[in-house]
């Protein structure tokens, strides 16, 4: 993305989904409904990615910070009653931030410990936090526990789930995109060269995670008051695992394949309705195929140190 | 430390003092209690049979490891147990023996992700991008195309940094520790590799880097014409203890020198 008119494609973004949203109650409700995942999923991918793709830490955990942020959103919005459009725009936006604070929380909590850890440590050790997350809600009853939650509230439409999407990428890309966000990569590619240049890794990891997780939580206030109901199943290991194949079929550390997989992946599954039990095979299959043939990721064009 | 002019006597201090330092593996002292002293804009070659300690020495001053014992002193300040980018920021930078370039990045950003340290821009201004991220993010493109330009990697500062000639990734990886404005300079055996072509030029760059920057260097180095060639004073280890230290004709002269290198 051209670092120059970055906050001109936010601000785009932000207008183009709110009249979207205007005229949306003319479209099929069904697709509706539809391009609020991708828009969700965009946001989960493109904020891992900032962890697994930019900084290389290996997150097996994003599926538990949106839960975090499902949930805290979700008891938030529970509290009122029916809102004037305007009292629920604030209201929703305050909880969806405060989901999202709450999920950053929770990545400063497991980014800290995590740090001495590398690789596949790391990865098991943010999977055993995303398992406990889950274990959690499924046994707190004031959530409904393992019944579930429903929201009171169908407040995701189109202009929050894509001005949401449109500031998840601009952070991403505009923290990758300086100097400063140089260190990302830098602690990806080698840390004790980046260290020896007065790059202070933890730091950055900490960052990563603060900021992935941020929106994890935003994205799953998003899906609450999308789908209306929330059950901590909707949070386990494969929801964790189908945001690491985004990320690792749109390319890690390429912001722009992230969101076409994200789109592609959440689209397959629809057109794939008939043999919807058989779509994790699928999953697999395809991540098999794909590490074969192309391990750079499936929209990574250019050599990785071309990369502007 | 009692220092009552610090202006007059800092610049006669040592830039750099080892005292006692010593880095232990369990029972293997890769250093042990070894004495090292750099003055300001000194060239200083370290050099010793394979496994003498050399790049654990490094290790020791940059901080990849804490030291099990003894004090090193900076600057006047003590450098044991801080982590390797505090000592980086206090003006210590490294090459290393294997190239550890940033494999993903252009030349380009390889040098401005180490321009960086002395302009701590961070999240708020990234994100915000008004005009002191702006300006700052031009200053830090005129530094490192400055500093390109210096070494006529220039032309190459949109191509990956592992795209580079082998010799040119060597002379990369100087120019990023460069662009870390340090006071100290250490390279870790810059000519391995080379050939004798590339070893000559090599000698004339970091003569020219001392005269140009104004900083201290201490090369490890295992090709003696290199470190003979250029080095105003050799310290030499063996087995991680210091057995000499001297002029290039004294080291040359030296019988125990003799002795590590070829036996007796």
């Amino acid at each position: 993305m051209n670092i120059r008119h970055a906050k001109t494609f936010l601000l785009g973004a932000l207008a183009l989904g709110f009249l979207v949203s205007v005229v949306a109650s003319h479209f099929n409700s069904y697709w509706l409904f539809i391009t609020y995942d991708i828009a969700i999923n965009v946001i989960l991918a493109v904020s891992l990615n900032l962890i697994n793709g930019y900084t290389g830490q290996f997150s097996l955990g994003h599926a538990g910070f949106m839960a975090v942020g499902a949930y805290t959103a979700a008891v938030i919005t529970n509290q009122f009653g029916d809102l004037n459009p305007f009292a629920a725009g604030a209201v929703f936006s305050g909880a969806l931030l405060a989901g999202g604070a709450l999920a950053a929380g929770a990545g400063l909590l497991v980014g800290i410990p995590t740090l001495r850890l590398r690789g596949d440590y790391l990865a098991i050790v943010t999977l055993g936090f995303g398992e406990i997350i889950r274990v959690i809600f499924q046994n707190m009853q004031g959530v409904g526990g393992a019944r579930g939650l429903s929201v009171a509230h169908g407040w995701t439409d189109f202009f929050w789930a894509f001005g949401a999407a449109a500031a998840a990428v601009y952070v991403v890309a505009a923290l990758v995109h300086s100097t400063y966000g140089r260190g990302f990569l830098a602690v990806r590619d080698d840390e004790v060269a980046a260290s020896a240049m007065g790059i202070n890794p933890v730091r950055y990891k900490v960052t990563a995670f603060v900021v992935g997780a941020f929106f994890a939580g935003v994205a799953g206030g998003l899906y609450a008051h999308s789908k209306q109901f929330i059950t901590p199943g909707g949070f386990n290991f494969m929801q964790s695992v189908s945001i690491v194949v985004m990320v690792i079929l749109g390319g890690m550390g390429n912001t722009v394949g992230v969101i076409l997989a994200a789109v592609l992946l959440t689209l397959l599954p629809e057109f794939l309705r008939p043999i919807a039990e058989y779509r994790m095979i699928l999953y697999s299959l395809l991540l098999v195929v794909l590490m074969l043939a192309r391990p750079q990721g499936l929209f990574t064009f250019r050599k990785q140190g071309d990369a502007k | 430390m009692n220092r009552p002019s610090p202006g007059a006597e800092k610049l006669d201090s040592p830039l750099l003092q080892l005292d006692k330092a010593t880095l232990r593996f369990g029972g293997l002292a890769a250093v042990s209690d070894l004495d090292l002293s750099l003055g300001r804009n000194e060239l200083v070659g370290l050099i010793g049979p394979n496994g003498a300690g050399k790049t654990s020495a490094f290790n020791l001053i940059t901080g990849v490891y804490p030291p099990s014992g003894g004090s090193i002193l900076f600057d006047g300040r003590p450098m044991a147990n801080r982590k390797p980018h505090q000592i980086a920021r206090a003006g210590i930078a490294r090459t290393f023996q294997n190239i550890r370039l940033f494999a993903s990045m252009t030349v380009f950003d390889n040098v401005r992700t180490a321009a960086r340290l002395h302009c701590p821009r961070g999240v708020r201004n990234a994100l915000w991008r008004g005009r002191s991220f702006r300006d700052g993010e031009k200053e830090i493109s005129g530094q490192v195309m400055e500093l390109l330009e210096i070494f006529q990697l220039g032309k190459f500062h949109a191509a990956a940094a592992t795209s580079l000639s082998y010799g040119d990734q060597r002379r990369l990886e100087i120019i990023r520790a460069l662009a870390t404005k340090p006071k100290l300079l250490l390279l870790d055996e810059p000519a391995a590799g080379m050939n004798a072509t590339e070893k000559a030029e090599l000698m004339r760059l970091i003569q020219f880097i001392k005269d140009r920057f104004q900083v201290s260097i201490l090369l490890v180095e295992h090709d003696m014409k290199v470190v003979m060639g250029i080095c105003e004073r050799i310290v030499v280890l063996d087995y991680g203890i210091k057995i000499a230290e001297g002029t290039p004709a004294e080291i040359r002269a030296h019988p125990k020198v003799i002795e590590a290198y070829l036996g007796d």
